[in-house]
């Protein structure tokens, strides 16, 4: 079987709009989180991160003058020229598009939306996104709740693997709204502080948006510095509640477990987990159980979301292009927002920003629904 | 692809009627969507009190998961059957209530009851709570139904050796308008061959 790689990418994100400017932000332990103090989005105080109008509308002119497509659109469509034009791509009929979003335009259902309705099925945004670049296959968009980016990837390779495509644009995006914040807090999930994930005083969720773009691609030439191969992958059910995760990590536990078994390596072989962390009380700690069962107590883990909160359908991807990252610049970031350890099972999260060679890691996320995935990636370019 | 698959059977839910195997099993006379689930959920004589707390993509999903796995000759947990669905409104039915919960400053109600189902997977979270399926899983938006990519995506399980079989399938649910088709994807050899082209086939007999 060829090999796959994730190769060239792009974050749209409060910390910046491409990978290196993002990763020079997140090595200062810098965050995008800032506090939301807007009655339209949300009756109370919130930390979110959110991307600025001036800037996305400035750095989107430069690539369009169409005023059709709406703020979510913009940010994908930026993401997406990002890495067209860096990876030198030629779109062909064996170039496939995958988009992964939980609400994609969501925000064009509220009446007082400038958009029509209809701009709220997830098909119109993926066909907007196909038409502005000229992809003539049909898009995919996968919605499985928040582990929709890091699925992206393994729903990608798999179509590359069976030879219906030779590669893929992978572009996430979801969007800070009051439709996903009420939501939130009718759960009594969302955090009015700085989100710790893993933390002893951790409070609950932030809430984030951006955009994240990368090729998947059968090609071994021409690959970004940072590419990673996917050694393996998997995204099993817990079988047990649509809104809370399973009290012993099964399918989370199953997916590490068959991801493993796929790359033809064990739990020892992982330098680092780029984990979902949202800050929550029972993910954190489902986690924890997670990987103690699957033997990763002490290896180096880390959730991005101290700096860009929980990005839900983008989440996955973003954070497995930071983990990418990681990779290339041996370095470990530190878990933002952690200070105490706060589950039951032992977890080895990243204090400090710290240097280490790094050569495989582990992505994984959980959502509702039960959903939960796990894919394997290790470095292509060697060079230390 | 070298290896051939088969269909081992195949469902639908549509215009008050369900069907297993191109076989009508249940007609309703109702013509909303609430009480035709309901008709079937009694005709088919279950006793699962979380089915009416689901939402109605949940409902139809569950129902049509219901008439493929109800009689199983082993445990359903041992077969390892991924779910595989489909659709193009996502979840929009039920987005449509929770918008209009949080509409009005003066008259904000949202619910976690509600929210949770503002995710088009959870349909797949209840089939496989009910089914014990610890399985691989996964929605995909369309703009109409694809048995290309189903069958592509199926397929890829089956071989790549994530699954011993797939459950496939297409719900909706938009307005007044709904149908779930699902079929039974298997190594197994039966009279209909897993092909795009036999998927598309029985789609249409709808």
């Amino acid at each position: 079987m060829h090999k796959i790689f994730v190769s060239y990418n792009n974050i749209i994100s409060s910390l910046g709009f491409n990978s290196k400017t993002v990763v020079n932000a997140i090595s200062k332990e810098k965050s995008g989180l800032s506090l939301i103090d807007n009655p339209d989005v949300l009756p109370h105080l919130v930390f979110a991160s959110v991307i600025n109008d001036v800037l996305l509308d400035k750095a989107y002119a430069e690539i369009s003058t169409n005023q059709e497509h709406t703020r979510l659109e913009k940010m994908m469509l930026l993401s997406m020229d990002n890495v067209l034009k860096i990876s030198e791509i030629n779109i062909t009929k064996k170039t496939g598009l995958i988009i992964s979003t939980t609400k994609g335009n969501i925000d064009a259902i509220d009446d007082d939306n400038s958009f029509q309705p209809k701009r709220s099925y997830l098909s119109s945004l993926a066909n907007s996104l196909k038409a502005h670049f000229g992809f003539t296959t049909e898009p995919i968009v996968v919605s499985n709740a928040c582990v929709s980016g890091i699925l992206a990837i393994a729903v990608a390779k798999r179509y590359i693997a069976i030879g219906r495509f030779d590669e893929v644009i992978v572009v996430s995006g979801d969007m800070v709204s009051p439709f996903i914040l009420s939501g939130f807090d009718s759960f009594q999930a969302l955090s009015s502080e700085r989100c710790k994930p893993y933390d002893k005083n951790r409070t609950g969720i932030n809430i984030g948006e951006v955009a994240a773009t990368a090729l998947v691609t059968s090609k071994s030439e021409n690959l970004a510095p940072e590419a990673v191969e996917v050694l393996g992958d998997s995204a099993c059910n817990d079988a047990n509640h649509i809104s809370g995760p399973s009290r012993t990590g099964e399918g989370l536990y199953r997916s590490i477990k068959n991801a493993l078994k796929e790359a033809g390596i064990t739990s020892e072989d992982i330098d680092y987990i780029s984990a979902h962390g949202t800050a929550t009380n029972f993910n954190d700690e489902m986690e924890s159980i997670a990987f103690g069962r699957a033997g990763m107590s002490t290896v180096p883990i880390n959730s991005f979301k101290g700096y860009f909160g929980h990005t839900l359908g983008a989440s996955g991807l973003l954070e497995t292009i930071l983990g990418m990252h990681s990779l290339a610049n041996n370095t470990l970031f530190a878990s933002l927002g952690f200070e105490e350890l706060g589950v039951s099972q032992p977890l080895n999260v990243v204090k400090t920003t710290t240097k280490k060679p790094l050569s495989i890691f582990i992505k994984t996320a959980s959502g509702f629904g039960g959903c939960n995935t796990a894919v394997i990636f290790k470095e292509v370019n060697s060079i230390k | 692809m070298e290896n051939t698959y088969y269909i081992s059977n195949y469902c639908s839910i549509k215009n008050g009627k369900a069907s297993l195997n191109g076989n009508s099993q249940i007609t309703s006379s109702e013509t909303e969507i609430p009480l035709v689930l309901k008709n079937i959920y009694k005709e088919l004589d279950l006793n699962y009190r979380k089915f009416f707390k689901m939402d109605t993509l949940s409902k139809l999903s569950f129902l049509a998961a219901e008439m493929l796995l109800k009689t199983p000759t082993e445990a359903i947990e041992e077969r390892d059957i991924a779910v595989v669905l489909s659709n193009n409104a996502s979840s929009l039915d039920t987005d449509r209530k929770h918008q209009k919960s949080i509409a009005d400053s003066t008259n904000y109600y949202p619910s976690p009851a509600v929210f949770v189902y503002t995710l088009p997977n959870i349909c797949i979270g209840e089939i496989c709570i009910r089914h014990r399926l610890y399985s691989e899983n996964s929605f995909f938006i369309f703009d109409d139904f694809s048995g290309e990519h189903l069958f592509d995506y199926a397929s890829s399980l089956i071989s790549s050796k994530k699954s011993n079989e797939v459950l496939c399938g297409w719900v909706n649910v938009d307005e007044e308008n709904y149908e779930a088709f699902m079929y039974l994807v298997s190594t197994e050899k039966s009279k209909i061959e897993h092909t795009t082209k036999e998927i598309n086939r029985l789609y249409q007999e709808l």
